[in-house]
């Protein structure tokens, strides 16, 4: 009984939002695969339905118990990223899938949920005063930087760039003193800066070929058959969309087989190819609000956890869209992050939903209504 | 006064928080702002230029397949070329309609609807820029049919290619190995893949060199950009990025030697290996029969396969380096160093040979049914006594045995460019535990020391270790001849010269005392004098009834079970230039079989052609002469290589 009341104090203008999203994302689905339910859109929708009704069971549950738990999903988390570096499957030249029978777990993804619960934790538990003592500040650089490494020796350097990007975000936000923000930032540029200086002098600092990845990382033009094509390519879909666009499911370049993963991490394209500048900004419109929900909640929620944690959260699912859609436009180097909610994918939409679970179970019991 | 202070930390905090959250949520706010100004500046400002060319695809890449790099034996004469091959390919982003387009070809050439299918369906698989080959080997008429109506096929383009085509195979073939069409499952084990092998059919390296060295013989693509009009038709070339081919390798190998060993060879199921003592270059290395990897090349048919595959003389094996055999009397060798590095045995002691040794209850046999008598060391490594390294056999025990063999270079495989090389065999204590569950048995060990039971070796590893044995340094066989790199002097072996010197005399009677084993494969030039061991390893057990019975002649028995013939030498004995071992799969005794065909092997390479009669024992002039110019007939041998004798 209590549970269904509580249903009904979800913050619900998101959970429509969600829920939106994903309707365009079935609707892109049926378009890319030529008018079919196969292969794609159904087991698409299945996966949303079941993980939309997760959303509902996550947001009853107590956010102190959540909270309880944070730790614990800390080190599962970690230990299911160092089974991957062990057994995991290789995919696009590096580990990165963990195959559970079940479903085929991207551990890197879902550690991002983990690490937002475990520092929300663990400013959660940590006297005021402290915050910006050195040694409390030490201490959750390690929770971050410690699996970002991992990550990184996938080697998945975008995965890790982000884990290390969301880690700082919730340091910043729990109010850790501004200075340290600054010194890191100049310290980490002036550190760029040495090692692009030391190329090609007798104290270089890193080998020959770390250069040459960094290169393709930053400039995949340089590789006109691989990631080059596909941006010419993406970059074509999209311009040739225009205001309104060629119409559903009459796009040239993604009905033609010209772009890559257009399923996956490129479906961006396709919308923006068949439905235009409208339809483009109307995404974009859609994920901003979900941004500014979660931030109302968040503002609205008076404990420590749940801010830090609501806060964390919405900046990952930010950082999915924002990325995404600056990699099909090529401003950023093409890192194999989906568009999330629209993309082709269980292991994404799976973390992507938690993380919504998360956000209403913090949402409902916020000032100790229940 | 505490908690004051603490609740105005608070208050400041939680401001704090939230001007931070804010803060994040105007950043944010700038980011996407970003993101729509890009999306503007794409789908409103530019839009036009982009639906030019989403319609007309204007700029297309094509790839251009690297040629690959070829491979020459030593003195740069070619074993692997690349030869011409026209044929037709298409390329999709080109053409508006492929369809359309394979059905007026078909008019032009023979093309079956199935075909025609297959290669629409390749298509959809890869990429648009990626040749899908429509035709090969063509005529040059049908080439030059197809080329004058070109108008009328967008899309597609005539081109000629390159095919694999390898020389010498016969001799070569075990080495080089041959390329083949890409599968998909080669495909989808390549990772990052490399854009050529999208190609249909694209040659990769299947086995040998031409699969161990497959990353440098291909070379890398090169790209042409072509602006094409609204119809596909080429305009005209708008840049082009130069691909590399793929590097040349030459081989240690000296086709010389190799062709005349394959040949000597021929008709056995045999394998030799001839290594430079000094540099640790593989001169030749033959396994026969052979097979021919052009048939590969293009794809192998069933049937031929098949017969490959059932061959009970195993063509498709590397049998120089893949197979393993027991060791036979050659592992003699390794027992004698062993004892005399332990100091467990004086050159004059001597051991009495009754004809067997008894072991509690067991008996076991030497070669020589009424027994040598007292014989020494050097005496028993020339007359192969077993009797005498079962003694020794025990003294030293399996573990000493055991690392002596792998300091001489049993039990390991090398660093060469080849596919399924064999590390051969050194038993362990805790191996045969682990295997059988029953504890080693010194019955193991007596075994083990006269080369039967559980040792196994390559012939490879029998000519690295009669090399090392002649030398007394740590050779290591190498097959890729690289010109720029440092020569690096192998290091000594542990083993002191006095031991060395004392088996090399051993080895040196072996064919120079008349009671050698070998006696009647001599050099007769004394310059050129061999040393050497045979060895004849059982295939079979011999019963204690057949064994009273008489034992049955090796000749009367089913070829899989007749033993292995196995002979390991090097000359010239003064100053060793060149090891070689060989080994005659079922071909009986080491001493009349294998002996004599590595003395032709190792005089050819002395003599740096046909050795001459003079250098055999009168009596077998004429006979040997008439082979030798027999062989001579049937190989081309190159004349440019210059002799020193």
């Amino acid at each position: 009984m209590n549970s269904i009341i509580k249903i009904l104090y979800i913050n619900w203008p998101l959970q429509i939002l969600i829920l939106v999203t994903a309707l365009f994302g079935f609707l892109m689905l049926y378009s890319v695969s030529g008018g079919n339910w196969e292969p794609w859109t159904k087991p698409q929708i299945n996966r949303f339905s079941i993980s939309f009704l997760l959303v509902f069971l996550m947001s009853v549950i107590s956010i102190s118990s959540w909270r309880k738990i944070s730790p614990f999903s800390y080190i599962l988390g970690l230990a299911l990223l160092i089974a991957v570096y062990f057994f995991g499957d290789t995919g696009m030249g590096a580990k990165r899938w963990l195959d559970l029978k079940v479903i085929r777990l991207q551990p890197s993804e879902a550690f991002k949920i983990s690490l937002v619960m475990t520092l929300a934790y663990y400013y959660h538990k940590l006297p005021l005063s402290k915050v910006s003592h050195p040694f409390y500040v030490l201490l959750p650089l390690l929770l971050i930087l410690i699996p970002a490494i991992i990550v990184f020796r996938q080697p998945d350097l975008g995965t890790a760039l982000v884990i290390v990007m969301i880690g700082i975000f919730v340091m910043f936000i729990a109010g850790v003193h501004f200075g340290y923000f600054l010194f890191g930032g100049i310290s980490f540029f002036a550190l760029l800066f040495i090692l692009f200086q030391s190329r090609g002098t007798e104290w270089q600092l890193l080998k020959d070929y770390h250069f040459r990845r960094i290169d393709t990382f930053l400039n995949p033009t340089a590789d006109p058959l691989g990631s080059g094509y596909h941006i010419t390519q993406s970059k074509i879909a999209l311009g040739s969309g225009g205001l309104f666009g060629r119409g559903y499911m009459q796009g040239s370049q993604s009905q033609l087989n010209f772009l890559p993963e257009k399923h996956t991490d490129f479906i961006f394209t396709t919308l923006a190819e068949e439905f235009g500048f409208f339809g483009t900004i109307g995404l974009l419109i859609i994920y901003s609000l979900i941004v500014i929900f979660c931030i109302f909640s968040a503002l609205a929620t008076t404990d420590r956890y749940s801010r830090l944690l609501i806060t964390g959260l919405c900046m990952t699912f930010f950082t999915y869209f924002s990325i995404n859609i600056a990699m099909v436009m090529g401003l950023l180097p093409v890192v194999g992050i989906p568009l999330p909610l629209v993309s082709y994918g269980g292991s994404s939409m799976i973390v992507i939903m938690l993380s919504f679970g998360l956000i209403q179970s913090a949402h409902v019991h916020k000032n100790n209504r229940f | 006064m505490s908690k004051f202070k603490e609740s105005t930390l608070k208050t400041k905090l939680v401001t704090r928080v939230n001007r931070r959250i804010i803060l994040a949520g105007v950043l944010k706010a700038g980011a996407v702002a970003l993101l729509g100004w890009n999306i503007r500046k794409l789908q409103i400002e530019d839009s036009e230029d982009y639906k030019l060319l989403a319609d007309a695809n204007r700029v297309n890449l094509r790839l251009i397949p690297p040629s690959r790099g070829l491979i020459f034996d030593r003195f740069g004469a070619p074993i692997a070329l690349n030869e011409q091959n026209y044929k037709v390919v298409f390329i999709r982003e080109q053409a508006a309609d492929p369809a359309t387009v394979l059905k007026k070809l078909a008019r032009i050439i023979d093309l079956e609807q199935k075909r025609q299918d297959k290669i629409l369906r390749d298509m959809k698989k890869r990429s648009p820029f990626i040749p899908i080959t429509v035709a090969e080997n063509l005529t040059w008429n049908d080439f030059a049919r197809i080329s004058v109506n070109l108008p009328n096929l967008p899309g597609i383009i005539p081109e000629v290619g390159l095919t694999r085509h390898y020389k010498e195979f016969e001799s070569y073939a075990h080495i080089v190995g041959y390329v083949g069409p890409i599968s998909d499952k080669d495909l989808a084990s390549e990772k990052p893949v490399d854009p050529v092998l999208q190609i249909p059919k694209f040659q990769i390296g299947k086995v040998g060199v031409e699969k161990k060295l497959e990353k440098s013989l291909r070379g890398t693509a090169g790209v042409s950009r072509v602006e094409v009009n609204a119809t596909g038709r080429v305009m005209r070339e708008l840049n082009r990025t130069q691909g590399k081919s793929g590097e040349n390798i030459h081989l240690t190998l000296e086709s010389n030697l190799q062709k005349f060993a394959s040949e000597r060879l021929k008709g056995m199921s045999a394998s030799s290996v001839l290594i430079d003592i000094a540099s640790g270059d593989i001169l030749s290395l033959v396994s026969t029969p052979s097979y021919n990897p052009n048939n590969f090349v293009l794809g192998i048919s069933q049937s031929n396969w098949n017969a490959l595959l059932n061959d009970e003389r195993k063509p498709l094996l590397n049998k120089a380096t893949s197979g393993a055999y027991p060791p036979g009397s050659t592992f003699k060798m390794i027992v004698a160093a062993a004892a005399l590095e332990l100091g467990l045995i004086g050159l004059n002691d001597k051991v009495f040979c009754p004809g067997f040794y008894e072991l509690g209850s067991r008996k076991f046999h030497c070669w020589l049914k009424g027994g040598h008598g007292k014989l020494t060391l050097q005496e028993a490594i020339q007359k192969s006594c077993d009797v005498y390294f079962y003694e020794l056999a025990r003294k030293v025990g399996i573990k000493k045995i055991g690392d002596m063999a792998r300091i001489l270079g049993l039990g390991q495989s090398y660093n060469l460019p080849l596919t399924g090389l064999s590390k051969g065999f050194v038993p362990t204590k805790k191996w045969k535990k682990e295997r059988f569950g029953t504890s080693w048995l010194v019955g193991d060990t007596l075994n083990v020391g006269i080369g039967q039971g559980f040792s196994l070796a390559t012939p490879l590893q029998l000519a690295v270790m009669t090399a090392r044995l002649a030398s007394g340094k740590n050779v290591t066989p190498n097959l890729i001849r690289s010109p720029n790199k440092d020569l690096e002097e192998p290091k000594d072996l542990s083993i002191r010269k006095s031991t060395l010197v004392s088996i090399r005399k051993g080895m040196f009677d072996v064919l120079n005392d008349k009671d050698g084993t070998a006696y009647k494969s001599r050099s007769t030039n004394k310059k050129f004098s061999i040393a050497g061991k045979t060895g004849t390893s059982q295939v079979r057990r011999i019963t204690k009834e057949e064994r009273e019975e008489g034992v049955i002649k090796n000749e009367d028995l089913p070829w899989k079970m007749r033993d292995h013939a196995l002979f390991t030498c090097f000359a010239p004995y003064k100053n060793p230039k060149y090891a070689l071992s060989v080994v005659v799969e079922h071909g009986g005794s080491g001493s009349k079989v294998a002996a004599p065909i590595a003395r032709d092997i190792i005089l050819f390479q002395l003599y740096g052609g046909i050795p001459p009669a003079t250098a055999y024992p009168e009596k077998q002039q004429i006979e040997v002469g008439n082979k030798l110019s027999d062989i001579a007939r049937k190989i081309n041998l190159r004349t440019n290589v210059s002799s020193d004798i």
